[in-house]
């Protein structure tokens, strides 16, 4: 297996005001990959997220420092709207816009400039069908997308994504919020996407990125502490306050 | 009974008392009002115009020329306004010179309403060469207007979540197309329900029109956008002060059809705001 | 290509709205500014400022707005008298002593004073209010500060009432509750913790209260009478600063002297009320602290 990097950062530093959440980091990710990010509230985790696509940006007191490279271009190269086509992101709760479920899927294509009925039609499916979510909601794609349960609007969420044929998926503790079953349906899915996409998991749960993840990072306080494959981090990790984390002496 | 507690029916009792005489005038003025003026109201009343000097007759070019100056007074008010707060919600950084625009705000709207006839008068009729005219007396009620509009597009904008807006920009929609899409379209009950009840404020509005469009009678409808015209504030200003040996009745009945044509869209905005309430859609 | 253009086009548009705002206040300054410059070049600032009388007809004329200045005066402290105790107390009753049903009733009635119109406030005092206070208290016309008075004070009730009672109903919940802990009645505790704590609310309102009040034409012009002589007392006939203007600007001639001298009184307007919002406007950012 080729491992080709698809992003990479160099020396990144991330701060709210004179709040530094994250500091140098340097680290790489692999194209279609499962990065698991674990650690404790607070270490950067979800910032380090936000920043490959740049959402941070919408904080007026954030800024920046270091690279970030993403296929090898420098992200600041990239048109804000264009990066966030090829890097798609999953919320922690599943955030649905008040229209129909159709209407929800459809909206990304639309702004980048899809206008034929079959067009979008084909679209709303195949991003559905990967999420898992066509069979069960074939026959009502008309009615309003809250009107699903947790576990759907966050697939929804995650067919949402898919329309826009990223690149990357970023998945902001996307579980967080919901019941074991539709947990399973939502590792299910990353499980089967990771074929296709490049995934990048943030997550409060361990268990979970020991099932899911292939490689995992633990951030702790704004610094990369130790990054590895899941199995040997879990069982062998090299840093010790790694192995707290892992073991419950603290989180 | 404690003393604290007889305190406290003694102070609400004032305090209700006080209610009271708030309360009673207005009822009083809307009956008086209206049982001395709805007499003159009839379709010849609304639909001819004055005779004799206005002592018969109807006020059909001043609603005329009311309903006029209301779609002008829209015209250039609502896309000015709508921008603005857009700018200000969704663009400005907290600076200067976004304080700066707050503040004019603030002050365009404590700015008297003949200050803003005068400014109308220097600006529009003389400077801008576009004579006493209905245009002018729309521009005029426009820039009166837009603290309202500009108020009531604010707050309609920053009700709707934060997520529509992250939701859209993560789907690397452009800022504006956000703004189009996930953001307006749930903004405008809000900002209907403003622009009519600003549009009810200008439309009984006499000062700003004194010098910039209004005339004492013409015998003929405005043709253009360019002509002066009649209108019903300064109307019943006329008739009430001006012209002797009006019947009584006349005069009541133009201040009916005012306060009527004025609740009317008040009441519109209040339909606009419960209907919207109603639907709630997150 | 042409979307990325028409957006630039679109936020360029909006940038410039938010401009334009500020450019209509300087507008409008400017514009008075430069009239009243023009007269001050033939009639000297301070026999316009300090000038006990105005009389544009007579020869030579004379503009000294002091007479109008105190008219203005008169009736906005006549109307503050009525409706800052009127206004504040009808707004402690709506937020703490009024049912639900009852509130809502009152809110819609004050809102409904508020939308009437200043002409038809006017008209009611030539044809009712006038009449009725100069049987009252026989005096020797209706037609006077008095009546002025009172109309502005109704005028100037709604600001207060939903301002002061926005400002009371703001008040934190933990205040009460803390207040109530302590076995304070509800009259206490509205009287000595919800009202200080409301205090700069109420403070706006009052000053954009005031705002309004002087800033009124129609009403004013209607029953003040017309007398802009320096007045004794407000049972007298009496004229404002805006009733003069607008009262006497149609028999003007255009860049007259008499002209320019309105320009000037509205620049004096202007001025007024913008240091009256810039105050009512700091009390309220003190609230939203």
């Amino acid at each position: 297996m080729v491992n080709e990097v698809i992003i990479k950062t160099k020396n990144l530093s991330c701060c709210f005001d004179t709040n530094c959440v994250l500091r140098d980091l340097n680290l790489e990710i692999f194209k279609n990959e499962i990065l698991g990010i674990i650690g404790p509230a607070n270490s950067g985790k979800s910032t380090f997220l936000r920043s490959l696509n740049r959402l941070n940006y919408l904080n007026p007191l954030y800024s920046q420092t270091g690279q970030i490279i993403f296929d090898n271009k420098d992200i600041k190269q990239i048109p804000d709207n264009i990066l966030r086509r090829e890097i798609g992101i999953v919320f922690e709760l599943p955030q649905v816009l008040p229209v129909s479920i159709y209407n929800n899927i459809a909206y990304g294509p639309k702004v980048h400039g899809v206008k034929n009925k079959e067009k979008l039609d084909e679209a709303v499916e195949i991003a559905l069908r990967k999420a898992h979510l066509w069979d069960e909601v074939k026959d009502r794609l008309d009615i309003p997308a809250m009107k699903l349960s947790g576990g759907q609007q966050q697939r929804l969420c995650i067919a949402r994504t898919l329309a826009v044929e990223p690149e990357v998926i970023l998945y902001d503790e996307p579980c967080s919020g919901l019941d074991p079953i539709s947990t399973a349906k939502v590792e299910e899915t990353m499980q089967i996407l990771s074929e296709s996409y490049t995934q990048i998991l943030v997550t409060n749960n361990t268990k979970q990125a020991a099932r899911v993840t292939k490689r995992c990072g633990f951030f702790l306080m704004g610094e990369l502490v130790e990054i590895d494959e899941t199995t040997e981090l879990f069982t062998n990790p090299k840093d010790k306050r790694t192995d707290d984390y892992i073991s419950g002496r603290f989180g | 009974m404690s003393s604290a507690k007889t305190r406290q029916n003694i102070a609400f009792f004032i305090l209700g008392l006080a209610t009271l005489v708030v309360v009673v005038p207005i009822i009083f003025t809307i009956i008086y009002v209206t049982i001395k003026g709805i007499g003159a109201v009839n379709w010849e009343f609304l639909t001819a115009e004055p005779r004799d000097g206005m002592k018969e007759g109807g006020i059909f070019p001043a609603i005329v020329g009311t309903i006029a100056l209301v779609i002008g007074t829209m015209f250039f008010s609502l896309p000015l306004g709508v921008l603005a707060a857009i700018y200000l919600v969704e663009y400005a950084k907290d600076n200067f010179f976004t304080r700066l625009i707050k503040l004019c705000v603030v002050n365009l709207s404590g700015v008297p309403s003949i200050v803003y006839g005068l400014f109308g008068f220097g600006l529009f009729v003389l400077l801008l060469n576009l004579g006493k005219s209905i245009i002018a007396g729309s521009l005029t009620l426009a820039i009166m207007s837009l603290p309202v509009i500009i108020t009531a597009t604010k707050e309609a904008l920053e009700t709707v979540p934060a997520s529509f807006r992250e939701i859209s920009l993560s789907l690397g929609a452009t800022k504006w197309q956000t703004i189009r899409n996930c953001v307006l379209p749930y903004a405008v009950p809000g900002i209907l329900t403003g622009t009519v009840l600003s549009l009810s404020r200008a439309a009984g509005e006499t000062a700003p029109i004194l010098f910039t469009v209004v005339c004492f009678w013409m015998s003929y409808l405005p043709q253009s956008a360019f002509d002066q015209a009649m209108a019903l504030p300064y109307h019943l200003y006329t008739i009430a002060t001006q012209v002797p040996n009006i019947p009584s009745k006349i005069i009541f009945g133009t201040a009916f059809v005012l306060i009527a044509i004025v609740f009317l869209m008040n009441l519109v905005s209040i339909i606009i705001r419960a209907h919207f309430r109603k639907k709630k859609l997150w | 290509m042409f979307k990325k253009i028409r957006e630039f086009i679109i936020e360029s548009c909006i940038r410039l709205s938010g401009l334009l705002v500020i450019l209509f206040v300087i507008l409008i300054f400017l514009l008075l500014l430069k009239e009243s410059l023009s007269l001050f070049g033939v009639y000297p600032i301070k026999d316009f400022l300090f000038g006990t009388k105005w009389l544009p007809v007579s020869e030579p004329p004379k503009f000294g707005i002091i007479p109008l200045v105190l008219g203005s005066i008169f009736v906005t402290i006549g109307a503050i008298i009525i409706c800052v105790p009127l206004g504040v107390a009808t707004a402690m009753f709506i937020a703490e002593v009024a049912p639900p049903t009852l509130k809502h009733i009152l809110k819609s009635l004050v809102e409904i004073l508020a939308s009437i119109p200043s002409v038809v406030l006017g008209f009611i005092g030539i044809v009712w209010l006038g009449p009725f206070l100069k049987e009252t208290f026989h005096l020797n016309t209706g037609m006077c500060g008095l009546t002025g008075s009172l109309l502005l004070a109704f005028m100037a009730l709604p600001t207060i009432i939903s301002i002061s009672e926005d400002a009371i109903t703001g008040v934190p919940k933990s205040y009460r509750e803390a207040a109530f802990g302590l076995g304070a009645t509800r009259w206490q505790t509205l009287w000595r913790i919800l009202l200080p704590a409301a205090s700069s609310g109420i403070m706006a309102s009052i000053m954009l209260g005031i705002g309004r009040v002087i800033g009124e034409t129609m009403v004013v012009l209607m029953v003040t009478g017309n007398s802009p002589i320096l007045p004794h007392s407000i049972l007298q006939p009496l004229r404002t600063l805006t009733a003069t203007i607008a009262g006497e600007m149609g028999e003007t001639v255009s860049g007259s002297d008499h002209y320019l001298a309105l320009f000037a009184t509205g620049l004096i307007l202007f001025i007024i009320t913008f240091i009256i919002n810039f105050i009512a406007e700091v009390y309220l950012q003190r609230t939203r602290k």
